[in-house]
């Protein structure tokens, strides 16, 4: 070593976990806001002048309606306005699109087609008045027949629900069908044993603890029409209140403040939306509409309600060679899921996407029922979490036929770790995965083998213990553009990042968190990329004024979507930091090294400059012909959608006496690509199982005869406690995903996708010797009792059954 | 969820409570916890105008275990002060065993045990329990203090045969003859929720005979359900299997359930029948250990 050269530096790039990058488990920023009770939500905002909406819904679920005698209602002091049906449709307001090119009744005007549905609504000085002047609406109804199920829906003298639709002749909203149907009957033909289960996946609630509404407030001297509300999408509100409304886009601003969860609830637009807005651009005051629990629970976007046939042709040794599948979907009154156009069951057939199987066909009938509208989601969307409900119950069914054990059998039928990209039956393109390795660490830490011998050693004392195994591989994060629409707004997302002169920054997404934690992940990937410590960065979503347009959050596409467009906006930032670089170095650009929160010259690596040193030089001492600032955005539009993979492992004891059952331990190993903030990776797998618990074990909204809701409140429809919450023991694996920026794969979703049928399987494992091939969730104490004595699958198909 | 307009006093005395409630009429309402009034106003189902808040009213909260046995239950002794109470777990495990499943820890904080018999919902728990222990309930009004024994007190589904401007000022449970035993037992979906099926047992114990039995049922009638028959079969035996077995039968026989989105009425009854002869083989088993 002579003098000459220059010491050995060792890298001076920063600790990225000390700043707050990818892979620190960063305390959430958003919960200090919410824990000391300063969140800013909808119902928080309180404007000069504003007035009070309150809805009267419809008390019956299928009626004429025969007159309407609002008087009394407007002789109530205090009362501003009572808008009925009649009076929307004067403004050609009384229906308006879904987002699956139906349309929906925003007050009734015809007749009511579900209890709970919309018939008039009252904006008062207070919301009592408004409440009161509700109840003194008086509405004759004419009642018709009822009809709760797809059964119903189909029999040949049932009556139209959708008699405003020309050309509607039946109850049938689509049917669908997507596969081989020639190839799967052919190797239907050749099977050694035909595996056929029934079932049906109950209609379950989002139910965020926030419910809906919204602040409409009109101004009629700019024109500018502010809409605060739920959404978890407002730049599609945005387009939609546009054509709904006819409004000028420019002037519509839609903000979406701290929402208090959404699951999906606070995808679709409302008739409450729309009222409150009409209502405040005819009054030009301020009008609030927040809808109370039973309106929540009874009248928005459930998730499921979906009747399986499926079948399984499968060779002695294990070997499937066919799946296929017939579902009957039941989408209440109007046809509102909010899916990719072209799907029409959603993403139903990425359904067995984690096994190699040669060919399948899917056919997919949904009728109209006199329930309310939604079929969009219960924290996933497109149908995927009723994909691999289905898949893994068929799983389970067919090796027990099979006599083979149903570890072993999942094993042998996994897609091979070097068998990837892998074409899946239904055409979907999966990239990457470890399968068969998740499994194995699953069945290692619940300890497989010793259960089985736990379980028969119970069995000589009468007790019955049941093990159940889940795996899945689901589609997150649509995109790509080519495939994924809503109502033909392509499905990317976006980003835009500001860095202020010293440093600091401000990013905006198109996203928009409900609870997922964007402010604290998001700024983790700016930190990851720029260096800059993520607590110098806030993040800002919702507002569609500020915000860059994006199709916002659901489908658990926010981190592969909006999260890999900040990544590249960073990128981009850091492309234009390197040239200020350059310039405050005096080298050229090609000379200059990037180190994580650093530029420096590569022959010097002593001579360097940070981010923030980049940052000021942008606004102070640019060099001639460089644009001044340090400003980007970015569109992304991602290639495929993410493949995440879940296994989920439950054992569990059954009271043969009750039917009880409870849960022992629960097993999860996910496979989320490179995890941003482990900890809040953790706290979403954790959310999702107990919801998949709850599914499995309680939750339902279910019908009598008549209609009548049973669920709409939280004595009915049951929100799982912390006492009877099992515990979860989590793992993981990594496989990145190839084609996203950061490696990152979807996850809010996969333990509620993949979680219920791993109870599920769990209580039919243990009561196997019964001959007993399905109970359908909930599985309740009654269910399963009925199940073990009565030794036959028990259906929880609406309508519910009672004495009279 | 917005209630309609109503009138709202927190009187000082007892006097001044009865006073207005006898100028209210039918019309007014006594508030104690509020746990399943003020639920059902906030959903319109109960329209009362005026409610009389008897939250400040003095010596209403006491819980006395007597050194007999006895249990003077005040009208504001909330469902957590019995669910904490060691001397209540020594002097009657039917009431301590039921104390921790009403409702979850945020209700049992304000609900009342008075209050929850005087809202007389079939599906309530302590009815039920102070029925299996003969109790009575202690009112007041205008013309002074009566004793109304519990299986007259409630008349039907939310009905109780109190006046109108009567108060409930405590329930109270008869001091036991000989050694106590029972449990209570309580079939829910999930912790806060009300009982599928509930089965309250209360027995006294002299040597290896049963001396008294109390057996009610929640949640599988349209009111709490006094099993006498099946209480009576115990009194003057031993608890063998037959006698248990026996008891299991007559109780699941008075049980009167409907089938509902909770299970079939064939259900809730074999439930209880389960309940009860769980509960009198666990008395059984701790009483032979016992000896
Ligand atoms: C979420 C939830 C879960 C619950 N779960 C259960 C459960 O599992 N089991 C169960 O048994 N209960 C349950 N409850 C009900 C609870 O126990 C109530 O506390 C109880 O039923 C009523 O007691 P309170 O003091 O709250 O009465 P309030 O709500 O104040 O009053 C109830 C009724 O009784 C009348 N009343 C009350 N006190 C008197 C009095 N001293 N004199 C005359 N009239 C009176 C009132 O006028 C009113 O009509 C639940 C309640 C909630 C909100």
């Amino acid at each position: 070593m002579t003098a000459t050269e220059p010491a050995p530096t060792t890298s001076r790039a920063l600790d990225e976990i000390k700043i707050g990058g990818m892979g620190a488990s960063r305390k959430r920023v958003e919960d200090n806001r919410f824990l000391r009770g300063r969140g800013h939500y909808v119902d928080d905002v309180v404007l000069p002048g504003m007035l009070h909406m309150e809805i009267l819904r419809s008390p019956v679920a299928h009626a004429r309606i025969v007159s309407i005698d609002a008087s009394r209602a407007w002789d109530i002091p205090g009362v501003r306005l009572v808008l009925t049906g009649e009076m929307m449709a004067t403004r050609n307001l009384a229906w308006m699109p879904t987002l699956s090119y139906d349309t929906q009744a925003v007050l009734a005007t015809d007749k009511v087609r579900f209890q709970g549905q919309e018939v008039a609504c009252v904006i008062a000085d207070d919301p009592y008045i408004a409440k009161d002047a509700c109840e003194a609406i008086e509405v004759e109804y004419e009642q018709l027949p009822v009809i709760v199920n797809p059964t119903q829906a189909t029999a040949p003298d049932a009556p139209i629900i959708r008699d405003d639709k020309e050309g509607q002749a039946d109850n049938v909203i689509f049917d669908w069908e997507v596969g081989d149907r020639a190839g799967t009957d052919r190797a239907f033909a050749e099977a050694d044993h035909v595996s056929t289960i029934r079932m049906h996946y109950p209609r379950s609630h989002p139910s965020p603890l926030e419910c809906c509404g919204s602040v409409a407030d009109f101004d009629r001297a700019t024109g500018k029409l502010t809409v605060y509300m739920t959404t978890q999408a407002p730049h599609i509100v945005r387009a939609a209140v546009a054509l709904i409304a006819e409004l000028p886009e420019h002037l519509i601003r839609i903000v979406s403040p701290d929402l208090g969860g959404g699951f999906g609830n606070k995808v679709p637009v409302y008739p409450g939306y729309v009222m409150s807005i009409l209502a405040s651009i005819l009054l030009e005051r301020p009008v609030k509409w927040i809808e109370d629990r039973s309106g929540n629970l009874i009248s928005t976007g459930f998730g499921r309600d979906v009747y399986l046939e499926g079948e399984m042709a499968l060779r002695r040794d294990g070997k499937i060679l066919a799946v296929r599948m017939h579902t009957d979907s039941d989408h209440g009154a109007f046809f509102g899921d909010a899916q990719p156009s072209k799907f029409k069951i959603g993403l139903l057939h990425s359904t067995f996407s984690c096994y190699d199987i040669p060919t399948a066909h899917l056919t997919a009938r949904g009728v109209y029922t006199n329930k309310a509208p939604g079929g969009v989601a219960y924290r996933c969307s497109f149908r995927v979490t009723e994909a691999m409900f289905f898949q893994e119950r068929m799983m389970q069914a067919a090796a027990d036929e099979l006599g083979i054990d149903q570890a072993e059998f999942r094993r042998m039928n996994f897609v091979r770790d070097d068998d990837f990209p892998h074409r899946t039956p239904f055409g979907f393109l999966t990239d990457s995965g470890q399968y068969a390795k998740c499994l194995q660490v699953g069945l290692d830490a619940i300890d497989y083998e010793g259960f089985r011998r736990e379980q028969a050693e119970a069995a000589k004392q009468g007790r019955l213990l049941g093990i159940g195994i889940s795996c899945m591989t689901e589609p997150l994060g649509a995109g790509n553009s080519r495939e994924y629409d809503i109502l033909g707004i392509k499905m990317f997302d976006s980003a835009e990042l500001r860095v202020h002169m010293t440093g600091k920054a401000i990013l905006r997404t198109g996203a928009k968190s409900q609870g997922q934690g964007h402010e604290t992940t998001w700024a983790q990937i700016v930190a990851h990329e720029l260096g800059i410590p993520a607590e110098d960065i806030v993040v800002e979503e919702g507002d569609t004024d500020t915000a860059p347009f994006g199709m916002g959050t659901y489908a658990s596409r926010s981190t592969p979507v909006a999260g890999a467009a900040v990544a590249m906006v960073s990128r981009k930032i850091r492309a234009k930091a390197r040239k200020l670089a350059a310039h405050l170095l005096e080298v050229s650009e090609e000379d200059v090294e990037w180190e994580l929160g650093r530029f420096y010259v590569r022959s010097a690596p002593d001579r360097g400059v940070t981010i923030q040193e980049c940052a000021m030089a942008a606004y102070s001492n640019m060099p001639d012909g460089l644009e001044p600032g340090l400003e980007a955005n970015a569109y992304y539009d991602p290639p495929n959608l993410t493949w995440p993979f879940g296994c989920y492992i439950v054992t569990v004891e059954v009271d043969p006496m009750t039917g009880v059952w409870d849960v022992l331990r629960v097993v999860a190993v996910d496979d989320c690509g490179v995890r941003i903030n482990p900890m809040i990776v953790e706290g979403q797998i954790m959310g999702g199982l107990t919801e998949a618990y709850a599914m499995s074990s309680m939750q339902f909204i279910t019908f009598d005869a008549d209609g009548n809701c049973i669920g709409s409140n939280f004595m009915d429809y049951l929100l799982p406690t912390a006492w009877e919450t099992p515990g979860y023991e989590l793992h993981e694996v990594v496989t990145p995903c190839p084609h996203h920026p950061i490696g990152a794969k979807g996850i809010g979703e996969c333990a509620t996708v993949g979680g219920p049928a791993a109870f599920v399987n769990a209580v039919m494992d243990a009561v196997k010797q019964y001959g007993v091939r399905n109970v359908d969730m909930p599985l309740l104490p009654d269910r399963v009792y009925e199940a073990i004595t009565q030794r036959h699958d028990v259906s929880g198909a609406p309508p519910i059954r009672t004495d009279a | 969820m917005y209630p309609s307009r109503f009138r709202y006093e927190a009187p000082r005395t007892i006097d001044e409570a009865i006073q207005l409630l006898h100028e209210g009429g039918a019309e007014a309402k006594v508030l104690a916890g509020g746990q399943s009034l003020v639920p059902l106003m906030k959903l319109r189902f109960a329209a009362p105008e005026l409610l009389v808040d008897i939250n400040n009213l003095p010596g209403l909260d006491h819980l006395d275990v007597a050194a007999d046995g006895g249990i003077r239950v005040g009208a504001l002794c909330r469902h957590r002060d019995l669910e904490r109470s060691l001397d209540v777990a020594q002097a009657q495990p039917v009431m301590a065993a039921a104390a921790p499943l009403i409702a979850d820890p945020v209700v049992r904080t304000r609900g009342t045990l008075v209050g929850s018999l005087c809202h007389a919902d079939p599906q309530g728990d302590w009815a039920a329990v102070v029925t299996a222990l003969g109790g009575h309930v202690v009112a007041q009004g205008p013309g002074g203090r009566r004793d109304i024994a519990i299986t007259d007190f409630v008349t039907g589904p939310f009905q109780n045969v109190l006046a109108y401007d009567e108060v409930a000022v405590e329930a109270v449970l008869p001091p036991p003859r000989a050694r106590v035993a029972g449990g209570f037992l309580k079939l829910e979906r999930r912790v806060g929720d009300f009982a599928t099926a509930g089965t309250a047992v209360a027995l006294e114990i002299d040597g290896d005979r049963v001396v008294r039995a109390g057996i009610a049922l929640t949640g599988v009638g349209s009111r709490t359900v006094d099993a006498r028959a099946a209480a009576d079969s115990l009194v003057g035996q031993g608890l063998t299997g037959e006698a248990i077995m026996r008891a299991a039968d007559l109780a699941a026989e008075a049980a009167q359930p409907t089938s509902d989105h909770r299970g079939s009425a064939a259900y809730k009854r074999h439930v209880i029948h389960t309940f009860v002869t769980r509960i009198l083989t666990r008395v059984s088993q701790t009483s032979e250990a016992a000896a």
